[in-house]
């Protein structure tokens, strides 16, 4: 299967200070990738400079073999949508008119939405299960449904590449189960690249296709749930942080 | 959305029966049916015909256009700035348009040279002040980024701005100090049809950017990042909607006087009726809104019973603070919206 998101020496950072360099990374159709890493290792920027907000500070980023520098901000938005850490203070806008700015890149200069664009938000509304918060405000929800609202609008802007910042963030088990399990229905029936960062280790590698590991100093590495274990790539990402994994079981343990 | 559209319609029959009643209202009372006849140029009383058409006809479409053009000020600036408290009065865009008035009314008469009419160079300084003191927001913005640091940058501008005035208005002759004065105190009367188009013109501009603006300015409700990952250019925006608010700000300032309380107060008003901040709405009722208030309070300070015109701006405030308290203090969420 050819790569839908294909970095080739990415270099990251702010302003000069590089975050991350040498990044090879490619996210097939119908792949659903978790982005591992400690704090502070650049999972946000890369996240960022993969979805053509932050500028590379070398080498580039192509979406279905296009250069994303190259493309216009709105060709980007086409190919590439993001959900963001944090809830956006959005006032008294209701989750039906949120999920529709989503369909921005592909409506005209007044943003006014076609019965198409309208049967697309319906539809991915009634798939993330938000069609009941249609009338709410965003400040108004749990954190579990601001999750799935804010899914929903990358849903709904159709673009073949979804990044997500730490989507499970702040959500309790039984949400963060449901964010990932939809995002790898979405990955599957629609053929859609889907990266997104993550501390849930264990629902990484019993849910995702494939592991990037973001390590200090060296380029991330990429490989397989089981490849990860096995070849203790990721405990070597974690090391001296009291993480055990066990290889056997595919599982890890905290040391008291 | 029929619920605004029928918010719409209703503001629309709100301002036309507004600058009815503002033809009507006066000194001398007129009837209807005269005022409409002086209007179409049937009326035989020529008094009539020239209080209807010079004298209140500038005033009202005066009062509607400052009114429509502070209101979509106030709306882009609080949007723009993610800050319920923008508008052209709080971050000092006003007192940057006064002090370039200050400057050519209150400088002795002999430093000008006289090929340029002293109106349109206060016209000029005017919209100068507002666009100065506008960069320099933005400026501001890029470093701090943080609406509260903003509005205090904006309030230190406005009283540099009042400083520097009013160390001109003690060196300045007793005849131009009045008639600044009585500038500042705001009036959409003295306004004759042959130099409406100088405001007319550059305010319906604005207006119709205003809503080239809605689209992005939709986009900037989730922020800055989202905007930009939805195609959005967000600096380009920033931009155009900050040479907008300086030309609508600056033009109305320089012809109307720094009207207070509009451009902040009808955004959040308009809000509270129609209970969305989707700019698609919240754009043309904000503006016919504005304009609906503008021409109110205009008849409230020509009102018959008292001899001299009451000041605009005393009017505008007895009104507008009030209205916004019960919008913040009535306890209903969705009016204490904190971003546009």
């Amino acid at each position: 299967m050819s790569a839908m998101l294909h970095t080739e020496d990415l270099t990251i950072g702010h302003g000069h200070q590089a975050v991350c360099a040498g990044i090879d990374l490619q996210v097939r159709t119908g792949e659903l990738v978790a982005l591992l890493g400690v704090n502070g290792i650049g999972k946000s920027t890369l996240l960022r400079t993969l979805a053509g907000l932050h500028a590379p500070l070398a080498g580039r980023v192509t979406v279905q073999g296009a250069d994303l520098a190259t493309r216009s901000a709105r060709d980007r938005a086409r190919l590439v949508s993001i959900v963001l850490t944090g809830r956006p203070d959005t006032g008294l806008l209701t989750v039906d008119a949120l999920v529709a700015l989503g369909r921005q890149p592909w409506t005209g200069p007044w943003g006014r939405l076609s019965a198409a664009d309208r049967a697309v938000v319906d539809a991915v509304m009634e798939r993330t299960g938000t069609t009941a918060l249609r009338t709410r405000a965003l400040r108004d929800l749990s954190d579990g449904e601001c999750q799935q609202v804010m899914v929903a609008r990358a849903l709904v802007q159709a673009t073949p590449v979804v990044l997500l910042d730490e989507p499970t963030a702040h959500l309790d088990l039984p949400n963060r189960v449901r964010i990932v399990r939809l995002l790898r229905t979405v990955v599957r029936e629609d053929a859609k690249a889907v990266l997104f960062s993550t501390h849930d280790v264990q629902l990484a590698l019993d849910l995702c296709d494939r592991i990037v590991l973001m390590r200090r100093l060296e380029r991330p590495w990429s490989g397989t749930p089981d490849e990860a274990i096995a070849s203790g790539a990721l405990e070597q990402a974690f090391a001296g942080s009291g993480i055990r994994f066990d290889r056997a079981s595919g599982t890890h343990r905290f040391l008291p | 959305m029929r619920r605004s559209l029928g918010w719409i319609v209703a503001l629309g029959a709100m301002s036309v029966a507004c600058a009815l009643l503002g033809l009507a209202i006066g000194p001398v009372p007129i009837p209807f049916a005269e005022v409409w006849r002086a209007l179409i140029g049937t009326s035989t009383d020529a008094d009539v015909t020239t209080i209807v058409r010079q004298v209140r006809l500038p005033e009202v479409l005066t009062a509607g256009v400052a009114g429509a053009g502070l209101a979509a000020s106030g709306l882009v600036m609080q949007t723009i700035f993610r800050n319920p408290l923008a508008g052209p009065s709080v971050l000092g865009i006003s007192s940057g348009a006064s002090l370039g008035v200050a400057l050519v009314l209150l400088l002795p008469p002999t430093l000008f040279v006289a090929p340029i009419p002293r109106e349109a160079l206060s016209i000029v300084a005017a919209l100068a002040g507002a666009l100065g003191v506008l960069v320099l927001i933005v400026l501001a913005d890029r470093r701090v980024g943080d609406g509260i640091t903003l509005l205090i940058i904006g309030l230190m501008v406005g009283y540099l701005c009042s400083a520097v005035i009013s160390v001109l208005q003690t060196a300045s002759l007793a005849q131009s100090l009045k008639g600044y004065v009585l500038w500042g105190m705001g009036s959409f009367a003295g306004m004759d049809l042959p130099r409406l188009p100088w405001l007319v013109v550059p305010v319906i501009a604005g207006l119709v950017v205003a809503h080239v603006l809605i689209k992005p300015l939709d986009a900037l409700l989730l922020g800055e990042t989202y905007a930009q990952s939805l195609g959005v250019h967000v600096l380009r925006t920033r931009r155009l909607a900050i040479w907008t608010t300086g030309v609508l700000a600056g033009t109305i300032t320089a012809f109307c006087g720094p009207v207070s309380f509009l451009g902040l107060a009808t955004p959040h008003i308009a809000r509270a009726l129609v209970r969305t901040n989707a700019h698609g709405v919240l754009m043309p009722v904000s503006m016919l809104l504005g304009a609906v208030l503008a021409i109110g309070c205009d008849l409230v300070v020509r009102a018959p019973g008292y001899a001299a015109a009451l000041p605009l701006n005393a009017v505008t405030s007895l009104l507008g603070a009030p209205v916004v308290l019960w919008v913040l203090l009535s306890g209903r969420r969705w009016a204490r919206s904190s971003t546009a």
